[in-house]
C-alpha cells in the first residue's frame, strides 16, 4: 500500500481549559479528497489551522512525506510551506486590497523562486490566470473590481502556482452562488487531476462534501466521531451525530416526516471531562455515554466510528 | 379578497458611476392571506431590495416606481408615522445575521417588550410577560435569564430565534424573511424552519421566505417566485416549479443543485457565465447571454411575466 502524503497522530489543540482538538488521528494521500464537516465549533478550521502549523498545537505529530512539521525547525518548515497552501471561505478578504492580482500570484513566486526572472514570473502569473479562467490582463486589476467567484480563481491561482502537494479548502465554495460554486468545484478537482495534490475540504454544505470527496472525516466538539468513504458515509451513517445532521439536511423535492431537529447542545464544551461529548443531544445515550468516552475504532475496513453502539442496528430517528 | 401584499410594476434604481443600476425591474408580485412564498436568485437579483423596499427601509438614493399595497393600503411614499403603525407590528422582517439585527447595548428583554409598548400600548410589566412567553414559543430555554442577557451572551441560533419572537410578538400578517438561516448550520437550521411552520400554523400569517437556498424554499414555500437580474422570471406552486421548472434559468439552478442522493459525480453541473455585474448593460431577456435556448428574438425583445395565476414564465422558449 501506498505510504500517505500526511499523517495525523495525536493532534491536540487546546486554547486554556478548552480541547479544542482532540486526539485526532487521519491520513491523507496524494491525490485525494478529504471531506471535513461538522457543525460550527466543532474545530474543523483549528485542526486544519493546526495542520499548517498556523497554530501551535499542544501535542500530536504531523507529518508530510516523512517529516513532522510540528517539531521541525523554523527555517524547514518555511521551506515546507510551498508544499502546503490554503484557501479561505470570504474571497475578498483573503486578498491585500492594496495589491493588484497579478502581484498576489507572483508573491509566492517571489519567495519560494527567487532565481526567476521578471518576465519568466509574469509569464507563470499571466498563465496561472489563463488556467483559472481568467484573462492575462486582469493581472493589473484590484480584488475590488472582481466579483466574488473570480476573487476566489485568484485565492485558488495563488495557491496553486507553487503547485502544493496538500491544499487545505476552508469553506471556500460556500459564500458563492450555487451556479459559481460548481464552476469552482470543478476548477479545484482539474488542478487536482494536473497536479496530484490532496484536497482537505472543511465545509458544511454536505452535498458538496458528499460528490467531491473520496473519504470524509465528520467531527464533533473537537473529535473525529465517524471516518468512511463518502459512499459508505452518506448511504448508511452511522454515528448518531452523523445520522442527524444528514437527516437536517433540507431535500428537493421536500420528504414527508422529517426527523425532530437536533436540539441545541446542553453541555459546555469545556466542561467534558469524561464520557461521550455527544451524549446530551443523542437520542441513542446509554448510562455508560456518560462515563466512558466511545473511542474511534474500525468497525469496518476503512470505516472507523466513536460511539459504545456502533455495532447495534439503531432504529432510524423519529 | 385583498392580497396581504401586492407590489405592481415595481421598479428600483440606483444612481452608479456608469450609469442607471436597475436593482428592480418591472416586477409584480402577490401574496395572498397566510400564504408562504418563497423568493429564489442569486446574489445581486433585487430579492432583497424589493422587500426592503416594502419595509421603507431602503437607501435613501434608491429611486423607486410603481406600487406596493399591504392589505390595500399603498406603502410607497407613506408617511414614516404611517408606516410605523405597521412595520415592526403587522409587517415584519428578520435578516440573515442575527448579531447586526440586535442592539449590542439593550437587554433581550428589553429589545422585545418595547415592540409591545410602542405598537400595542402594553405596559413594559406586561410586555416582559408576554416576551417570556413567547422566547418559549421558539424553544428558548430559561426564558426569563435570558430576558436580561444581552445579544453576545447568545449564540447565533439562539439570536435568530430572539429576532423571530420579536417579530412574531404582534402577531403579523406577514413576516418577511430575508435567509433566516444562511448563516447557521444544519441542524440549527433544520430548528428554524421548524420554528417559521409552527408560527405560521398558530398564527396564520403570510410567510415571504428569501434564500438562495432551494432546499430551503422547498421545505417551507406553496409557490415559488424566482429572481434574475431584477425581474421575476418564474412564478409557480413549489411542487410544480420543482419538478417542472419553465424557465431555463431555473432549470439549470435546479441542476446546479449537489443531491444528497442518487449517483455521486466530483464534478457538479455548472451555469456557464455569470450573473450581470452592477451596471453591466442587459440584453432585452437578461439570461440570454447565458441561456442555451436564447435565439434572436430574445436578445431585442423582452420577455414579460405571462400565464395562469398558477403558473407563470417571463421566457421566450419556455420549457414544456
Amino acid at each position: 500500500m501506498k505510504a500517505p502524503l500526511l499523517q495525523v497522530r495525536n493532534l491536540r489543540v487546546e486554547f486554556g481549559q478548552q480541547l479544542a482538538v482532540r486526539d485526532v488521528n487521519f491520513d491523507l494521500f496524494a491525490g485525494e479528497t478529504v471531506g471535513l464537516v461538522g457543525e460550527s465549533g466543532a474545530g474543523k478550521s483549528t485542526l486544519a489551522r493546526a495542520l499548517l502549523r498556523l497554530l501551535q498545537p499542544a501535542q500530536g505529530s504531523v507529518q508530510l512525506a516523512g517529516l513532522d512539521l510540528l517539531k521541525c525547525p523554523p527555517a524547514v518548515m518555511r521551506a515546507q510551506r510551498r508544499n502546503l497552501q490554503i484557501i479561505f471561505q470570504d474571497p475578498l478578504a483573503s486578498l491585500n486590497p492594496r495589491m493588484t492580482v497579478g502581484d498576489a500570484i507572483a508573491e509566492p513566486l517571489l519567495i519560494f523562486e527567487p532565481e526567476l526572472t521578471a518576465a519568466a514570473r509574469r509569464g507563470r502569473v499571466a498563465a496561472m490566470l489563463e488556467r483559472v479562467s481568467l484573462t492575462a490582463d486582469m493581472a493589473s486589476r484590484y480584488p475590488h473590481e472582481l466579483s466574488g467567484g473570480q476573487c476566489q480563481r485568484i485565492g485558488i491561482a495563488r495557491a496553486a502556482v507553487l503547485r502544493p502537494n496538500l491544499l487545505v479548502c476552508d469553506e471556500a465554495v460556500s459564500s458563492l452562488d450555487v451556479s459559481i460554486q460548481g464552476q469552482i468545484i470543478n476548477l479545484l478537482l482539474d488542478l487536482q487531476q494536473e497536479m496530484g495534490m490532496a484536497i482537505l475540504f472543511i465545509s458544511h454544505n454536505l452535498a458538496v462534501v458528499r460528490n467531491l470527496s473520496h473519504r470524509v472525516l465528520v467531527m464533533y466538539l473537537g473529535k473525529l466521531v465517524e471516518v468512511a468513504s463518502s459512499e459508505a458515509l452518506f448511504a448508511a451513517p452511522v454515528h448518531p451525530y452523523t445520522r442527524a445532521l444528514l437527516a437536517a439536511v433540507p431535500r428537493i423535492p421536500p420528504v414527508a416526516g422529517a426527523p425532530e431537529p437536533l436540539a441545541e447542545a446542553s453541555l459546555a464544551a469545556d466542561s467534558i471531562t469524561h464520557g461521550c461529548a455527544f451524549r446530551d443531544r443523542c437520542p441513542y445515550a446509554l448510562p455508560l455515554c456518560a462515563s466512558t468516552d466511545p473511542p474511534l475504532s474500525e468497525i469496518a475496513a476503512g470505516r472507523w466510528v466513536a460511539c459504545h453502539r456502533s455495532h447495534e442496528t439503531l432504529n432510524p430517528l423519529s | 379578497m385583498v392580497a396581504t401584499l401586492s407590489v405592481d410594476n415595481l421598479n428600483i434604481r440606483f444612481a452608479h458611476r456608469t450609469g442607471t443600476l436597475e436593482a428592480v425591474a418591472g416586477a409584480s408580485l402577490r401574496i395572498e392571506p397566510q400564504e408562504c412564498v418563497g423568493i429564489v436568485g442569486e446574489s445581486g437579483s433585487g430579492k432583497t431590495q424589493l422587500f426592503l423596499a416594502a419595509m421603507g427601509l431602503l437607501a435613501g438614493v434608491a429611486q423607486v416606481s410603481g406600487s406596493i399595497r399591504f392589505a390595500g393600503n399603498e406603502l410607497l411614499g407613506a408617511k414614516a408615522a404611517a408606516l410605523n403603525r405597521v412595520r415592526g407590528s403587522k409587517l415584519t422582517m428578520i435578516f440573515q445575521d442575527p448579531m447586526t439585527s440586535l442592539t449590542p447595548h439593550l437587554r433581550i428583554g428589553t429589545q422585545l417588550a418595547e415592540v409591545l409598548v410602542s405598537h400595542a400600548g402594553l405596559s413594559w410589566k406586561e410586555a416582559r410577560g408576554a416576551a417570556e412567553r413567547m422566547l418559549e414559543q421558539v424553544r428558548i430555554p430559561d426564558p426569563k435569564r435570558r430576558l436580561q442577557q444581552y445579544p453576545y451572551e447568545l449564540s447565533g441560533g439562539m439570536r435568530q430565534r430572539v429576532m423571530l419572537a420579536m417579530s412574531l410578538l404582534c402577531k403579523p400578517d406577514l413576516l418577511i424573511a430575508d435567509e433566516p438561516t444562511t448563516a447557521l448550520d444544519v441542524t440549527l437550521q433544520a430548528q428554524i424552519m421548524e420554528l417559521l411552520r409552527a408560527a405560521r400554523g398558530e398564527t396564520g400569517m403570510a410567510l415571504a421566505l428569501i434564500s438562495h437556498d432551494l432546499g430551503v424554499i422547498a421545505g417551507l414555500a406553496d409557490r415559488i417566485l424566482v429572481m434574475y437580474a431584477g425581474r421575476i422570471v418564474e412564478n409557480a406552486s413549489a411542487a410544480e416549479l420543482l419538478l417542472r421548472p419553465r424557465h431555463p434559468y431555473t432549470a439549470e439552478l435546479l441542476k446546479c443543485v449537489p443531491r444528497l442522493s442518487g449517483p455521486r459525480s466530483a464534478r457538479m453541473p455548472t451555469l456557464a457565465g455569470q450573473p450581470p455585474q452592477p451596471g453591466e448593460a442587459l440584453q432585452a431577456c437578461p439570461f440570454a447571454p447565458r441561456c442555451s435556448r436564447a435565439a434572436d428574438r430574445c436578445r431585442v425583445q423582452p420577455p414579460t411575466l405571462a400565464g395562469s395565476s398558477m403558473s407563470q414564465v417571463a421566457c421566450h422558449f419556455p420549457l414544456s
